[in-house]
């Protein structure tokens, strides 16, 4: 897939661990993924609304969800996760595509949505990947999830294509 | 029952081919393969994946190229020929998993007037 970046890379990202308050009053950290949260990554998708899902994402039922969680945390893959206590309440995921750019998305559990948490965990995200040496960072959504739309566009992404159902979005994290 | 089958060169339309056909040969239906690139497979290609995927069941089909403007050209047949259905591979999966349509699927879903199949 051949899409734009924008020319300036992004400023002032934060690197995990992070340690916020969120909107409703709770404390919430931030942290890169390890083998070991594998199980509490299931345990949130189990949990997972299936009115939010996106594109097919995350699957519903244990197997396909395990598999799933197998692609995106593979090698050279990034997974940073917002935890709620011992509960993981957010994952965002950056996954290698065959041209050196990396795909993102990010899942906020239904009970932890409209906080800040999403905004908060892609920007550590996005941090953690550029202190990686990640230069282009791409998404799809669906055109029709403005909510979603607006979170993007404040961090920083720019929309580059809006000839299919699902609009791309870029953004820069480093130079070439 | 008269199907049209869409196939892209991509594994999911090679499955939807293979899904198809078995069920073309439970209804006794009429089928056509209409091959179409995704842009990433060469035609030639998709042609030998194709016809090793027909070998492997006992169907009689008619097989057509379709060059330019995919979509509009299945939607022309469809109608043209009076098909009862078009049945498409369901979406490239992008490297985390999301399920992209290609512009073909998108234009088929809001333009055809028969029911449109995606394979999953």
């Amino acid at each position: 897939m051949t899409l734009r970046y924008p020319d300036e890379p992004l400023d002032d990202l934060p690197a995990p661990p992070v340690t916020f308050t969120d909107g409703d009053g709770r404390s919430i950290e931030i942290k890169q993924a390890t083998d070991e949260c594998i199980e509490p990554l299931v345990d949130m998708y189990l949990e997972f609304d299936s009115q939010d899902r996106a594109q097919g994402i995350p699957p519903s039922g244990e197997e396909p969800i395990r598999k799933w969680l197998n692609i995106v945390t593979e090698d050279k893959s990034l997974n940073v996760i917002a935890w709620d206590g011992d509960e993981a309440v957010g994952h965002a995921m950056l996954v290698a595509d065959d041209d050196g750019s990396y795909e993102l998305a990010i899942f906020v559990i239904q009970s932890h949505q409209n906080a800040g948490i999403g905004t908060e965990l892609l920007r550590t995200a996005l941090g953690e990947g550029q202190s990686q040496g990640i230069n282009r960072v791409w998404l799809s959504v669906e055109r029709w999830n403005k909510p979603a739309i607006a979170v993007y566009e404040k961090i920083g992404f720019e929309r580059m294509d809006d000839t299919s159902f699902e609009r791309q979005m870029t953004v820069r994290l480093g130079a070439e | 029952m008269q199907l049209i089958v869409g196939v892209d060169g991509s594994d999911y339309g090679l499955r939807a081919l293979g899904e198809s056909l078995e069920r073309a040969q439970q209804l006794g239906g009429d089928v056509t393969v209409a091959l179409y690139s995704d842009g990433q497979t060469a035609l030639d290609e998709i042609e030998s994946l194709v016809s090793e995927e027909l070998s492997a069941h006992d169907i009689d089909v008619d097989v057509i190229w379709l060059e330019e403007e995919p979509g509009s050209q299945l939607i022309e047949l469809a109608e043209r020929d009076g098909y009862d259905q078009i049945v498409l591979p369901g979406g490239q999966r992008s490297p985390l998993g999301k399920i992209n349509l290609s512009n073909t699927i998108e234009f088929v879903l809001l333009n055809a007037q028969t029911t449109v199949t995606l394979v999953r």
